[in-house]
């Protein structure tokens, strides 16, 4: 959610019962602008808190003039010091996968996971056990950025994309009518598409370039799995 | 091009209509410039020639009224000496054209210079090549100038900004037109030059109109024209005057269009939306009225002395100090609807119990105990189960064939626990929507508990959804519901050590029954723990509710006994089956009532509970937060004196591996192959010559060979 319009899209959230407690909010409306002007981000959106046993992660993420560029990802533990996350990669997400459980709050925090590894020694091959260490820090990066691909989204209009290639936000945009608000095909991932390039010409001879660069949510696997909600805007909420 | 040729014609055709308003146009134009009293470069140019310029708009509707030819003549004798400007306005039609284009060019650099200052000289400029608007704002600023000001029309009344409009994009036009038509455009473009011969500017203006008239011709498709629809465009920007026009002049286009294709009114029929939104308010709207609605005082007043309503409103702040709940207006609707419920029902304790999230509609739910004057709809359902159960076993009982029957028996069905007592101590009333009307959840079977255990589905909202599982679920959503609930306020309905107590009077001969004690009333002497200490252990918060077994019962059922009341036959088998378990009289036990939270088992190692300070800042005025891990979604606060447990989330425990269906049950073994299943391989014919060796051995012994040879046969017979 938009840091500047956060608290009405709190007020519209808080029918799935998550919301923020009044200094969280207060100390994220101020601390959000701050992090806005010192990073010069175009915009700063308030991504969503992860409950961990000890302490929450609130996470907010900074957006470049590009809305679609890669987005840069803020953690803070007390909703007013934020510190920068570094970029996901495949790597981490397959070291990540391993870890279950919940989060425990401490970023440094190191998750123990032994497995097996093969030793090739003089030809002879020994199965070791090998402790690995993974850093809850390393694990988050992952985590957000999972989330990000699988179930941020935006509706269709909301984005477009300028002639010179980068994408802006639609400032005529007017929400989605009561016919389209409940079609799983006007909202899209906020993401790089992947699908899109799979589309048959017949698909896409009905697409709007300027709008339709983005996939949309219909062709998701467990189909009829997302409930709509009334909210437009993405948050994630742990 | 053939748009230059048609047009052209019509050009031709028009001219003698057309002749007449060069005149005009200077009219117009100079008396304009007198009522705008701009006093901008251009403007003082003109302004100074005040002297001959009074005298045009008196002559122009004389003028008019006259012969345009003469009309033409008559002012280019009438000002020869007039200064640039004011020469180009007055020849005759060429010479006047040509002035049309000498002005754009000075014009153009007074917009540049001050924008405001050049709409009039704009207006001039469009006026040469505008005919049909153009002839009409003329004659009215020329009339209105003279004498009727108040007879204006619309285009007069758009004013300035209209003008300046159509005057900037007539001269995009124009340039535009100059630069894409092929031959012509140069050719014109030469003659356009001021100065040339007197027959260019004509040709210009031609092509001037035959542009319009391309720009006006109607759309097959939609009826519109490119003309109106710039300058509706124009006129909406100049209107909205939003920042960076030039950014979202597309969008404009777009909402322009738009515009006309409102839908048309029918003229049989207003066909009137209804929106779901409306419903909803439609029947919240009895809500916000049922208070009206109950005048006596009287009646009021023993309300309130024994008001079953929760303060919601209370709790929901101190949760919201924990950030957790469902926003004030939802849940002030909420607090009305429970109004409604201890309204209109015999309820004694109400509360607040939660929302249970869905795929399509939501459910919120209420905790209520009845006064003593409970319905009794369980005791008839209940009845016909029984007798469900009793046909199926007649059915059994009436083949009275010699086949074995199946030696199969359902396990022995758990009976559910009676009405406040165990897990339904209370009733569940649930509604989709604050407004709609509540419905009484059943009582929970503990087969439904045992099974809800298995599964996790999702939720629809639908009550009478039925639920489709591997363990098949015995119910519907609605049993499925209850389940959860009471599996979830088994495991996270928690209270400050010291609240409630055990009660001392009432409880005790159900406590021998039992072997448990399952009641407790509020402690009156509690004095409130303070909140630090409520965040820092984990062991002054105690379940208030009672564990339920993995019988699914919160009260030891023995399913044994009652077995062997019923079928002595049975017991062997049955306690060849049971033999296994090791000692299956001794009843399963769980934590005791009041048991503190610290205590829970851990989720591999991870701690059940996570306990908070809802305010690091102002630690003296925070509460105490408890979250379950297990059960995402449950909190519990405590402020030391008070307390509140509350649920919102998707009705699912946590497991920190995914969710696994039960293994499948074991295939039964089939009959081991013993003597009765094996039989001897047919007698040999050795066999059976020895054997018949044998009985003519012992027949002749006792007959003494009497009548052998037809014995012999008969017993051939007898064993074939």
């Amino acid at each position: 959610m938009d840091a500047e319009s956060l608290l009405l899209s709190l007020e519209l959230a808080s029918g799935s019962g998550q919301g923020l407690s009044p200094d969280r909010r207060a100390s994220l409306l101020t601390s959000l602008l701050l992090v806005k002007r010192d990073y010069r981000y175009d915009r700063v959106l308030f991504w969503g808190r992860i409950l961990g046993l000890v302490a929450d992660y609130y996470i907010a993420q900074g957006l470049s003039e590009d809305q679609l560029a890669p987005r840069k990802t803020l953690y803070s533990l007390n909703c007013m010091e934020w510190s920068l996350l570094p970029p996901a990669t495949e790597e981490m997400m397959a070291q990540t996968s391993v870890v279950k459980g919940r989060f425990m709050g401490d970023p440094s925090h190191e998750y123990e996971h032994t497995e097996l590894q093969k030793i090739n020694e003089g030809g002879k091959v020994f199965e070791e056990e090998v402790v690995v260490q993974i850093k809850e820090e390393t694990r988050l990066v992952s985590i957000i950025d999972q989330i990000d691909k699988a179930v941020a989204i935006i509706p269709r209009g909301a984005l477009f994309k300028t002639p010179f290639g980068p994408i802006h936000v639609n400032r005529t945009f007017e929400g989605l009518s009561l016919s389209e608000a409940k079609k799983l095909s006007s909202y899209f991932h906020f993401r790089e598409p992947v699908q899109l390039k799979n589309k048959t010409l017949l698909e896409k001879a009905d697409l709007d370039p300027s709008l339709d660069f983005m996939d949309s949510l219909e062709h998701d696997i467990p189909k009829e799995r997302k409930s709509l909600g009334a909210s437009s805007d993405f948050h994630y909420w742990s | 091009m053939e748009d230059s040729t048609s047009p052209k014609r019509e050009k031709a055709n028009q001219d003698p209509r057309e002749a007449g308003q060069p005149w005009e146009e200077v009219t117009a134009a100079s008396s304009q410039g007198l009522e705008s009293g701009l006093s901008e470069p251009l403007e003082l140019e003109q302004g100074l020639e005040t002297g001959p310029q009074p005298r045009s708009p008196p002559q122009s509707p004389q003028s008019r009224a006259s012969i345009p030819l003469d009309d033409l003549t008559g002012p280019g004798a009438s000002y020869p000496p007039s200064p640039p400007q004011e020469a180009s306005y007055t020849p005759s039609p060429p010479a006047l054209a040509r002035q049309d284009l000498a002005v754009p060019w000075p014009s153009d650099k007074t917009t540049s210079v001050n924008p405001e200052a050049g709409t009039p000289h704009f207006h001039h400029l469009e006026q040469s090549s505008d005919k049909g608007e153009s002839t009409a704002s003329h004659t009215f600023q020329s009339e209105g100038s003279t004498f009727r000001q108040s007879q204006q029309t619309k285009h007069h009344l758009y004013g300035p900004e209209d003008v300046n409009y159509n005057n900037s994009k007539q001269k995009e036009l124009r340039f535009n037109i100059f630069q894409d038509e092929d031959s012509n455009s140069n050719y014109d473009l030469d003659y356009a030059e001021p100065g040339v011969s007197e027959l260019a500017p004509s040709m210009l203006e031609i092509t001037i109109q035959s542009a319009k008239a391309y720009l006006q011709k109607t759309s097959s498709k939609s009826g519109l024209n490119l003309y109106d629809h710039l300058s509706d465009m124009l006129a909406k920007v100049l209107d909205e005057r939003p920042e960076n026009a030039v950014d979202i002049i597309e969008s404009i286009s777009q909402d322009v269009k738009m515009g006309h294709f409102r839908k048309k009114l029918d003229t049989l029929q207003n066909e009137n939306e209804m929106l779901p939104t409306y419903e909803i308010a439609e029947k919240q709207r009895a809500l916000f009225l049922q208070g009206n609605l109950e005048g006596a005082d009287q009646e009021l007043e023993d309300e309130i002395a024994e008001n079953a309503l929760p303060n919601v409103m209370e709790s929901a702040f101190y949760f919201e100090q924990a950030g957790v709940g469902l926003g004030t207006d939802e849940t002030y609707r909420i607090f009305l609807a429970l109004k409604q419920l201890t309204d209109t029902h015999p309820i004694q304790r109400c509360r607040f119990w939660g929302k249970i999230l869905g795929l399509e509609m939501n459910y919120i739910v209420a905790e209520v105990e009845f006064r003593e004057g409970e319905d009794e709809e369980d005791v008839e359902e209940e009845d016909v189960t029984e007798e469900r159960d009793d046909a199926d076993s007649e059915a059994d009982e009436d083949d009275e064939d010699q086949l074995p029957r199946t030696f199969y028996k359902t396990p022995q069905a758990i009976p559910k626990e009676e009405n406040r007592t165990g897990a339904n101590k209370y009733v569940y009333f649930v509604c989709n929507e604050p407004g709609r009307p509540w419905v009484k959840l059943p009582s929970v079977m503990p087969a439904q508990i045992v099974t809800a255990r298995k599964i996790k589905k999702f939720f629809t909202g639908r009550l009478d959804a039925p639920i489709i599982s591997y363990p098949p679920f015995p119910g519907n959503e609605s049993n499925y519901l209850r389940a959860q609930i009471a599996r979830i306020s088994a495991g996270t309905h928690v209270s400050p050590l010291g609240f409630y107590q055990f009660g001392e009077e009432e409880g005790e001969e159900e406590e021998e029954v039992e072997g448990r004690r399952d009641s407790f009333e509020e402690n009156p002497d509690f004095e409130g723990i303070q909140v630090i200490d409520l965040v820092e252990s984990l062991s002054n918060w105690v379940h208030h509710v009672q564990h339920i077994l993995s019988q699914g019962r919160c009260n030891w059922f023995n399913p044994i006994q009652k077995s062997e009341e019923e079928e002595e036959e049975e017991d062997e088998e049955k306690e060849e089956e049971k033999g296994e378990e090791p000692d299956y009289t001794e009843q399963e036990v769980g934590p005791p009532l009041l048991t503190p939270i610290s205590e829970d088992l851990e989720i591999q190692n991870i701690p059940p509970w996570t306990t908070r300070l809802s305010s690091n800042l102002i630690p003296q005025y925070a509460v105490a937060v408890l979250r379950s891990n297990l059960w995402p979604g449950a909190y519990a606060f405590s402020n030391g004196k008070k307390f509140e447990n509350f649920y919102i989330g998707w009705g699912h425990k946590y497991s920190p591996d995914n969710y696994t269906p039960p293994a499948l049950p074991p295939v039964y073994q089939e009959y081991p192959s013993g003597a009765e299943l094996t039989e001897m391989d047919d007698p040999t014919v050795e066999e059976e010559q020895a054997f018949r060796a044998a009985q003519e051995a012992a027949v002749l012994s006792a007959e003494e060979n009497e009548e052998t040879e037809e014995d012999e046969e008969e017993d051939d017979y007898d064993q074939e």
